[in-house]
């Protein structure tokens, strides 16, 4: 087999941005030509928009004080909060995340509808509203959080567990809605023979189904991750901030930009090197591996 | 074989579509939600040609509730205008307006966080004091935890939370414990002063650091400890205008209102001492 298994193409399409790149080579040609102005220059707009910002960033970067800036203890201990705890909880997403979506996917009930439409609801929310709801619900004083302080002495605020709540609070419908989506368009009648076939229905799931759409889980954790690193609005309101504990790269970039410019645009940069770093590392895995 | 490679490109394909939509709503979110905490300068910003008697004023968190009242009593003595407040952590403020926000005045609680300001040559006429803050202990209600001075904030079991010392709160909160030789572990610095105080209000901390005029806005919410140490760390609140201001009349009869004897009087009733 020259060509990478269809598997692992599909996975990389789903990060590159659709299927049949490679496939579609031949046909590009004609239709570069034949792009009417009306798209091409609205189209053109659009990527400059996306691109420049990242562009001036690299511009505007402090190159000489850079060593300086990124060598300092409260850098590197941000960066590694943040991919411990986008890496924990991308997890925890993994762990409850793919059988709620399996739920949604392969079993009838009623209200399913209003269900998807909760576990939705954490992407449109503002990230803040969400770290306030989270104090509501798991704070000293919340509606849970208050039996888990009393019973077990647990406080999640101002803690790097906390930190993981907040991130995996805000990363998991991505996981579930990507994960749900391509359990819908696997054929559930692989399934039905593995049951008729005399697996139980956990079996089916674990030996057949979890293999079928292993692509669009580590696409789902992927995004997750990627939204999890950069998540900002619900850590501060709900984990605080502080060095080392709960301070990850963004909060550290937002403090910096208020004191010291130079440091945010270094700690960005950081950042957007980390991202761009896994993103193109899965993307080679995925692609070699057949 | 190709089929099942078929089926399997196009259930990806799916997770492909909706993974995309799922990006354009988290970048639209995640914009929401950082704006909120950041310069807040929009609302002005459009439509000030039409509305050339709106004022916007960029105002410390801290003047929140005083700068309010003032905002609706200027309103109502020269009708037609109309006052736009963006309240933040200071330094926020002022690295939004040497960034281009438009403004016509800012008023920060520190004069080093005004600096920035006039370092870049953003204000037109030199910035005064009009009013100072002292610091004080905020507490939860009945004070359980029976805090009466600086010193018992390092007790280890304690959840005390300060402003970072990024914004004025937290340099004068940093500047009183080093004075008198204390040190203070918090479980979190704070974004803004605002943000310190809530944690207290939501009884997630026992404990932060905040301003006088804070405790007091809080209502019955928070009780207020006061502390000697806290005179070492007074903040004079400077005021200017701006030079971005399109609106220079009104800008300067906003700030003349807060200097003015009425103007003061509201700021004291809120807590502020005279400068």
């Amino acid at each position: 087999m020259t060509s990478p298994s269809p598997d692992t193409t599909a996975a990389v399409d789903t990060l590159t941005g659709g299927p049949g790149r490679r496939t579609g080579a031949p046909r590009r040609g004609r239709n570069r030509r034949g792009a009417p102005l009306p798209l091409l220059l609205p189209a053109l707009i659009g990527l400059a928009f996306l691109v420049l910002p990242l562009v001036a960033l690299l511009i505007r970067a402090p190159w000489r004080s850079m060593p300086e800036l990124l060598t300092s203890a409260e850098v590197w201990d941000a960066l590694r909060l943040s991919l411990v705890c986008a890496t924990v909880a991308t997890a925890v997403c993994l762990v409850i995340g793919v059988p709620l979506a399996w739920l949604l996917a392969r079993v009838e009930f009623p209200g399913r509808g209003l269900v998807r439409a909760l576990v939705t609801l954490p992407l449109v929310l503002p990230p803040v509203v969400g770290g306030v709801a989270l104090l509501m619900a798991l704070g000293r004083n919340g509606v849970v959080g208050r039996s888990l302080d009393d019973w077990f002495g647990i406080t999640l605020p101002f803690t790097t567990t906390g930190v993981v709540v907040a991130e995996a609070f805000v990363a998991m419908p991505f996981l579930v809605i990507s994960v749900e989506g391509t359990l819908r368009a696997a054929d559930p009648r692989f399934e039905e023979a593995a049951t008729t076939l005399g697996a139980s229905r956990f079996t089916a799931f674990r030996r057949v189904t979890l293999p079928l759409i292993a692509p669009g889980i580590a696409a789902g954790a992927v995004l997750a991750w990627a939204r999890a690193l950069g998540e900002f609005g619900a850590t501060i309101t709900f984990a605080g901030n502080f060095p080392g504990r709960t301070q990850t790269m963004p909060l550290a970039v937002y403090l910096a930009l208020q004191s010291d410019p130079e440091a945010a645009i270094a700690l960005s940069l950081v950042l957007l090197a980390v991202s761009v770093a896994v993103l193109a590392g899965l993307r080679d895995r995925w692609m070699s591996a057949s | 074989m190709i089929r099942s490679a078929r089926r399997t490109r196009r259930m990806v394909q799916m997770a492909g579509l909706s993974t995309a939509a799922l990006l354009a709503l988290a970048s639209c979110s995640s914009g929401d939600g950082s704006s909120t905490s950041g310069s807040g300068s929009s609302p002005g910003a459009s439509g000030s040609d039409e509305l050339s008697d709106e004022v916007i004023v960029f105002a410390a968190a801290s003047l929140k509730e005083s700068f309010t009242t003032l905002g609706k009593e200027f309103e109502k003595e020269h009708p037609g205008t109309k006052v736009t407040f963006s309240f933040g952590g200071s330094d926020a403020l002022a690295a939004s307006i040497t960034a281009g926000a438009p403004a016509d005045v800012f008023a920060s609680a520190s004069p080093k966080t005004m600096k920035i300001v006039t370092d870049a040559g953003d204000n037109s006429g030199a910035p005064t004091a009009f009013v100072r803050n002292q610091l004080e202990i905020a507490t939860l209600p009945g004070n359980p935890d029976k805090i009466g001075s600086l010193k018992d904030l390092t007790n280890s079991d304690l959840k005390v939370v300060l402003c970072d010392e990024a914004v004025p709160c937290g340099a004068a909160a940093q500047k009183a414990l080093d004075a008198s030789r204390l040190k203070v572990t918090p479980v979190s610095y704070e974004e803004d002063v605002k943000a310190a105080l809530n944690k207290v209000v939501l009884k997630e901390a026992d404990a932060a650091v905040v301003y006088r005029t804070d405790v007091k806005a809080a209502g019955d919410k928070v009780q207020g400890v006061d502390f000697p140490e806290s005179a070492e760390a007074v903040n004079d609140y400077p005021i200017t205008l701006l030079k971005a201001s399109e609106n220079t009349d009104a800008a300067t009869a906003f700030i003349e209102l807060v200097k003015s004897p009425e103007g003061q009087k509201v700021l004291n009733e809120a807590g502020f001492l005279n400068p």
